[in-house]
Parts: structure tokens; sequence; C-alpha cells
């Protein structure tokens, strides 16, 4: 008996197999311990004003913090709006759609970052 | 919707003649809500880069932010982000089998829907002040 790779894999016919469905689910569930955690530092902060708030996002734990939601949020987000798209648009807008869906993810994460590092280390 | 399409076939979900219930409307709300946070995200890593680019962006954000057209969609994300949080560990827990029952799933519908709500008013009612804090320059 030979077992077949693609069943070994379990990939199928789009050979990405369940990828999108298991990171929907591990990002949702970062972002349930995430979201509160960061909405509760991010709110103690505004009390302070900007010096406050640039305090927090600088100092290691806020950065990590505010790094790990955002990047956990752009993942989500972008497999989610996906779906909605392969949902209700079809042929070269599909794709367009998709694309652009991509790169705003991908492009606010790399602003966040920058931002992120900024703030950390730029003064 | 899709571009192109010329089956005479109804798409499914075929929502003109179903009719409406709980499940249904957490669903289309989970969606909705999950596309609005698209903007939400938007807002932090906009608020994130005004941080990053000085006191003078900063404050000019929290101004567009802490006006009333800003505060209402502070409040949108607010709800949205209540709703599709709460609502999403339903959805985790279905994945687990877990009150995925006919009953069960309209309870727990209704319990997300008021909770989310519940949520949102607290978050405002503790944090309310904090935007006129900064809209004075903090």
């Amino acid at each position: 008996m030979r077992t077949s790779y693609k069943n070994v894999t379990g990939l199928g016919a789009a050979h990405k197999g369940v990828g999108h469905f298991i990171k929907q689910r591990v990002t949702a569930l970062a972002l349930l311990i995430l979201i509160p955690l960061f909405l509760f530092q991010f709110l103690s902060s505004f009390t302070s004003g900007y010096n406050g708030v640039m305090a927090w996002l600088g100092s290691p734990f806020g950065a990590a913090v505010t790094f790990l939601v955002v990047s956990a949020m752009v993942v989500h987000m972008r497999l989610g709006v996906q779906t909605a798209i392969e949902d209700y648009f079809g042929g070269s807008l599909r794709k367009i759609a998709l694309m652009l869906n991509g790169l705003f993810a991908l492009g606010l994460w790399l602003i966040a970052v920058y931002a992120l590092i900024k703030i950390s280390f730029g003064g | 919707m899709s571009t192109g399409w010329s089956d005479p076939r109804p798409l499914s979900p075929f929502t003109s003649v179903w009719r409406w219930h709980v499940t249904m409307v957490t669903s289309i709300l989970h969606r909705a809500s999950g596309v609005a946070l698209y903007g939400g995200v938007f807002v932090l890593v906009a608020w994130l880069a005004a941080a990053a680019e000085g006191p003078k962006a900063y404050m000019k954000l929290m101004a567009v932010m802490a006006s009333w057209p800003g505060r209402a969609l502070l409040f949108g994300f607010t709800l949205a982000l209540s709703f599709h949080l709460l609502n999403g560990v339903r959805y985790l827990l279905w994945d687990k089998g877990i009150g995925y029952d006919k009953e069960t799933a309209d309870r727990t519908a209704w319990v997300v829907i008021i909770l989310a709500a519940i949520l949102t008013l607290a978050i405002w009612v503790t944090a309310y002040w904090s935007l006129d804090l900064l809209k004075v320059g903090g």
C-alpha cells in the first residue's frame, strides 16, 4: 500500500490546506489575551498625555505588548477580510482586492514596527 | 455580486426568504464588525506613527479624534471590538463543539449582544474624560 503525498500533507487542491483556518484561530486566541492587556495599558498611559504615552511605548514591556497586539491584529484582519473578499468578489476584481488587502496589512505592520523602533531608540 | 455571474439559480445565502433569527444577526454583525475594525487597526497604527513623528503630529491627531465625528468613530470601534471579541469566544467554543446546539447558540447570541453593549459603555464611562485631557494637550 502506498500513501499518496497529498494525503500525508493534507493540503488539498489549493496547496494551502488548513493554514488559513489555524492562523485565524491562533491569532484570535492571542488577541483574546493581548487586547485587554493592551487596552488597559493604553488607557492608563492616556492620562499622562504625550510624554506618558511615549514612556509607555518606549518601555520594553509596552513596546512588546504593542508589537504583539498589532502583529496578531494585522494577520487576523488580513485573513478575515480575505474571506469576505472571496465571498463577494470574483474574477480580476477579486485578485486585485486580495492583493491590496495583503499590501495594506503588510504596510500597516511595517509602519507600526518602524514607529515602535523609532520611539524606543530614536529619542 | 460576482462579476460575470450568469447562473440564474439563487445564490446562497438566500437571505431574502430567510426568517431573521438572532444567530444570523450575530453572524452578520461578526463580519461587519470585523471589516469595520480594519479601519480601527488603521487608526491605531496612525496613532503609533503620530506618536513616533512627534508631539505636534500627535496633538493634531488627538484633536481630530477628540472632535465629535472622531469620538463617534472611536465609539463605533469600541462597540465593534467589544462585539467581535466576545462573539469570537463563542466561535472558538463552537470549534471545540461547545454550545453548538440551537437553543444554546440562540441564548449565547443574546448574551454576547448584551455584554458587548455593557462592555462598550463600561469602557467609555471609565475612559471618556481622558479624551478631554488630551484635547488640551495633556
